[in-house]
């Protein structure tokens, strides 16, 4: 029996996909210059489903690929061209909210912020909050460790999910952790969050909810340039105060924020710093202060304080469309996410705007500044003959910056299939054969999302250094199987 | 001369786990030397000592011929204050990191307990409420693994997810898939002021806590047979907003206001010495107050995070009667989602119960100790499922 009359068997006919045309629909994720037409796509419905689908998987040794919203910036959803993908688009059911255990069940396929949504009248929300929050999947955030602007204070996916349901690469639904923290044994769940659909499939995610906040403040400050900037972020921090949320932009991502949504920030400002504090009214209160009088003392020309919910909105505004709005200042652009230790920003964002220079390219910088993770911009037009390249080298460059300096060559947006030949300069060969450990231990045969992370896996069984090179089942294909 | 003949000597009488003796301990001063003597020691079964604070916790080993003792693998190797981490080997004593200049290390841990250990045991103690355990503050992480290769995960940022989050996978792993020699903490900010609050309350109110806007930084309860239960909380922050929470709190609590923390505040609910039943206990939060009227009609003290529902349980206990709480508390804590894993016992019962109890993933688990230690050496039958 062939893999897709198997499938047939298990799925109704409104859940495969085989007509190439509707194919194409799932060809790239959020990176998209990265297409490849997934051989045949599965919309499951149940956990069950999905089980049966990788199971039968395993057995035919198909390569399969785990996709939620496709919002993904890294390639991690890239389909495989003789495997099959798995969308979780109809798993979308938030299945418990419990206030008062602080936790929330729900299916992979639920959009991030519906699960704050859901929260709010108990009075509480879920922290985790990725600038794609109305779009993404709990899921995908979970595959990929999403984090956002207030995870500074609050942390990342890893530490607001206490337990999943997950489809092993062999077809078994597993439950890691639970509704408790501190299951007896091995945190998998802790290796599963950030393994990028490389582990399994999560068919159910218990997270933790945060109570709302007493208070929320948010100020603006207007500097001259990024090193005053950087000082100011500095000091806030060792000033012992743990804002809610840091987020820096310089003078190009200000001006594309402008042109998109005029929100009216300072005029002449070379950079701007974005913090919020949140917590019980008193605390806040006077941790506004020492904020304030922090930014003023490291060359503050201007600061404003959002008095309402609209100001608030207002501020935000500006820094959450600044990707989207590069594009009316360039035709193109590559979002970079490599991550420093705070107290290197001054010195590498020098560096960055060195090395544009000498390559004749521009970076917009605009990140968050209390966690060191920078997303620069760098702008190009493809239509100019070797910009293109030249673009993609200062990208590279900007990684390079980041490892020697201590940090990573990525803060939030994983790394998929862009960065996988990175990982060596990152981890040597045996931080990678280490990883690769526990890949085996779950993926023995390689079907996972294969040709992601990692850039050229053995085959679980070898001694490592021996085989390098292409996986001898991508190598063989196996697309005659359907 | 192999680096094994170099570091080992021949075991004292101290050198036990839980009732097994070693023939041999060895304490490396280095990574390079760990890694050494972890390659040179192939067919020797092997358990990692720290501060030994908890190293009789668990069952014993299937079979002991070398303790690795890591006191020499010891000493904070940066502290980058601006950046709020710190690295630190092994070995060095919590004492130390509990002393950093202005800043804190928030995990709650003896003295003598050493880092390597307390990530190893992922053990928490109050403040987890506010600052997560070793699982969140651990960044990054060296591990000597049993081929005596030396694999490094994470790094010195908080941010990061390149690759897999190995650190999480060595948190609470007992030893059992190498030697960790390095750890990169992340650090919080040492707090202006604190205040507690005490209040004698039963468990059901610690909600109350929860829900009102106090952000308290650790809740944790107090109950014992025969006493009215206790709750108690610590609220840190600037001096006015913690004045005025921690009066919010007390009149909420019908409870009083205090610079210090009840005596009973951080230490486990079990005697020191003898073979005292001890245990852990999870639930929900709404768990919580079952779990702990279960456990103090057994006869057991009980003290720990109402407000994570991470709950110790223990007291000297009849052997013969231990087998048949274990199960009744194992019961309860499953109804309410969580697990009861038994510490400590007698040792004429270790080996008559499963400590560690169900654990879901099981299989999973199994293969991954198969794919870190294929000939089991390390801490052999202490972990989850016989591992
Ligand atoms: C405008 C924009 C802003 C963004 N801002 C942020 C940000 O602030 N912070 C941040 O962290 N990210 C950000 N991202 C990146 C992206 O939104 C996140 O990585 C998100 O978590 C991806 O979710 P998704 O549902 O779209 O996943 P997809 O793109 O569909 O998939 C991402 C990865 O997860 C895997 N996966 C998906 N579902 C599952 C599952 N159920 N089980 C196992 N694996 C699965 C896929 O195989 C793939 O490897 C942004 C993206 C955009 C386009
Ligand atoms: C009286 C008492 C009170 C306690 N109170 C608290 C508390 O308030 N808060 C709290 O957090 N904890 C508490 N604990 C728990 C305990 O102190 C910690 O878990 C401790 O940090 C363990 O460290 P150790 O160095 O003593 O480890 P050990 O007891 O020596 O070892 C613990 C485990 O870790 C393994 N191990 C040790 N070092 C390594 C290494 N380098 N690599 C790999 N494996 C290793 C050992 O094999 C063993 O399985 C308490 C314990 C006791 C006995």
């Amino acid at each position: 029996m062939t893999l897709l009359s198997r499938l047939q068997a298990e799925l109704a006919p409104d859940q495969l996909i085989t007509d190439r045309q509707r194919l194409r629909t799932y060809e790239c994720d959020g990176l998209s210059h990265y297409r490849v037409v997934p051989a045949l796509v599965v919309l499951p419905r149940t956990a069950a489903q999905v089980a049966a689908v990788v199971r039968a998987c395993a057995e035919e040794r198909v390569p399969f690929v785990a996709r939620g919203s496709g919002t993904g910036l890294s390639g991690g959803a890239l389909p495989h061209a003789d495997g099959v993908l798995i969308v979780t688009s109809q798993l979308r059911d938030i299945l418990e909210v419990r206030p008062a255990d602080e936790r929330a069940v729900v299916q992979p396929g639920v959009i991030n912020l519906q699960v704050t949504q859901a929260a709010t009248p108990h009075g509480y929300y879920y922290a985790p909050d990725p600038s794609s929050q109305q779009i993404c999947s709990i899921g995908g955030n979970v595959a990929e460790n999403s984090g956002g602007a207030h995870c500074l204070k609050y942390g990342f996916t890893t530490n607001h999910v206490t337990g999943l349901q997950v489809v092993t690469p062999d077809g078994d639904l597993v439950r890691l952790g639970g509704a408790t923290p501190d299951t007896p044994g091995y945190d998998l769940l802790g290796a599963f969050v950030g393994s990028e659909g490389t582990l399994g499939v999560a068919t159910e995610v218990t997270v933790k909810l945060t109570r709302l906040p007493e208070t929320v403040r948010t100020l603006l400050a207007a500097f001259t340039g990024t090193d005053q900037a950087g000082a100011a972020t500095s000091a806030i921090i060792a000033a012992g105060v743990v804002p809610a949320a840091i987020e820096m932009m310089d003078a190009l991502s200000i001006e594309a924020a402008e042109s998109a949504v005029s929100c009216g920030y300072p005029a002449g400002a070379g950079a701007v710093l974005i913090v919020e504090l949140d917590g019980p009214a008193a605390e806040v209160a006077a941790q506004f202060d020492e904020v304030s009088r922090l930014c003023a003392e490291n060359g503050a020309f201007e600061t404003r304080v959002a008095a309402d919910d609209t100001e608030r909105q207002l501020i935000w505004r500006g820094r959450k469309s600044a990707f989207a709005a590069v594009g009316r200042i360039s035709p193109d652009y590559i979002v970079q996410d490599g991550v420093i230790p705070r107290t290197a920003l001054p010195t590498v964002l020098r560096r960055i705007n060195e090395v544009a220079a000498e390559h004749g390219v521009r970076v917009a910088n605009v990140f968050h500044a209390g966690d060191g993770n920078l997303h620069p911009l760098v702008l190009f037009d493809d239509d100019v003959p070797g910009e293109a390249e030249r673009a993609e080298t200062v990208s590279g460059a900007i990684l390079d910056l980041c490892i020697e300096h201590g940090g990573s060559i990525t803060g939030e947006h994983g790394v998929g299939v862009d960065k996988a030949r990175y990982m060596p300069r990152m981890f040597t060969d045996d931080d990678l054969d280490t990883m690769q450990l526990v890949r085996c231990a779950f993926d023995p045969d390689g079907i996972a999302n294969p040709g992601k992370v990692f850039p050229t896996p053995r085959l679980c069984g070898e001694r490592p250094g021996h085989h390098r090179g292409a996986h001898p089942l991508q190598e063989a294909g196996v697309a005659e199987v359907f | 001369m192999s680096a094994l003949d170099d570091l080992a000597v021949k075991a004292g009488d101290d050198d036990v786990v839980a009732g097994v003796p070693a023939r041999l301990v060895a304490a490396p001063a280095t990574t390079e030397e760990a890694a050494a003597l972890i390659a040179a020691s192939r067919d020797l079964a092997v358990v990692i000592r720290g501060g030994g604070t908890k190293i009789h916790q668990g069952p014993p080993p299937r079979e002991l011929d070398l303790i690795i003792d890591t006191r020499r693998l010891a000493g904070v190797v940066e502290h980058a204050a601006g950046d709020l981490i710190t690295v630190v080997r092994a070995g060095t004593p919590m004492a130390e990191l509990h002393g950093l200049p202005g800043q804190q290390l928030a995990l709650d841990a003896p003295a003598t307990a050493t880092a390597g250990g307390t990530v190893a045991a992922n053990a928490s103690g109050p403040r987890r409420l506010r600052y997560g355990t070793a699982r969140d503050l651990l960044i990054g992480i060296t591990v000597v693994r049993p081929d005596g290769r030396i694999t490094k995960s994470g790094g010195k940022v908080v941010k990061n997810v390149a690759g897999y989050d190995l650190g999480k996978l060595y948190t609470g792993s007992q030893g059992t898939l190498g030697l960790i020699t390095e750890c990169v903490f992340r650090l919080h900010p040492v707090p202006l002021f604190t205040l507690f609050v005490r209040a004698i309350a039963p468990p059901t109110h610690a909600a109350n806590v929860l829900t009102a806007q106090s952000a308290a930084s650790a809740l944790e309860i107090n109950a014992a047979p025969g006493a009215e239960p206790e709750l108690a909380v610590l609220v840190e922050g600037t001096e006015t907003g913690v004045r005025d929470r921690a009066t919010a709190l007390a009149r909420l609590l019908n409870g009083e206001v205090t610079d210090t923390p009840p005596p009973w505040w951080d230490t486990p609910p079990w005697p020191a010495t003898g073979d005292a039943l001890a245990l852990k206990l999870t639930g929900t939060l709404s768990g919580v107050p079952s779990l702990v009227s279960t456990a103090v009609e057994a006869g057991l003290t009980v003290r720990g995070s109402a407000g994570t529902g991470v709950l110790y349980a223990g007291a000297p206990v009849d052997p013969a009667a231990t087998a048949h709480v274990v199960e009744v508390l194992r019961a309860v804590a499953t109804v309410v989602g969580g697990h009861a894993v038994v510490l400590t016992a007698p040792p004429s019962v270790r080996g008559m119960i499963d400590m560690w109890g169900p654990v879901p993933g099981l299989d999973l688990m199994r293969r991954v100790k198969d794919r870190f230690d294929p000939d089991h050496r390390f801490a052999p039958g202490r972990f989850v499922g016989g591992i």
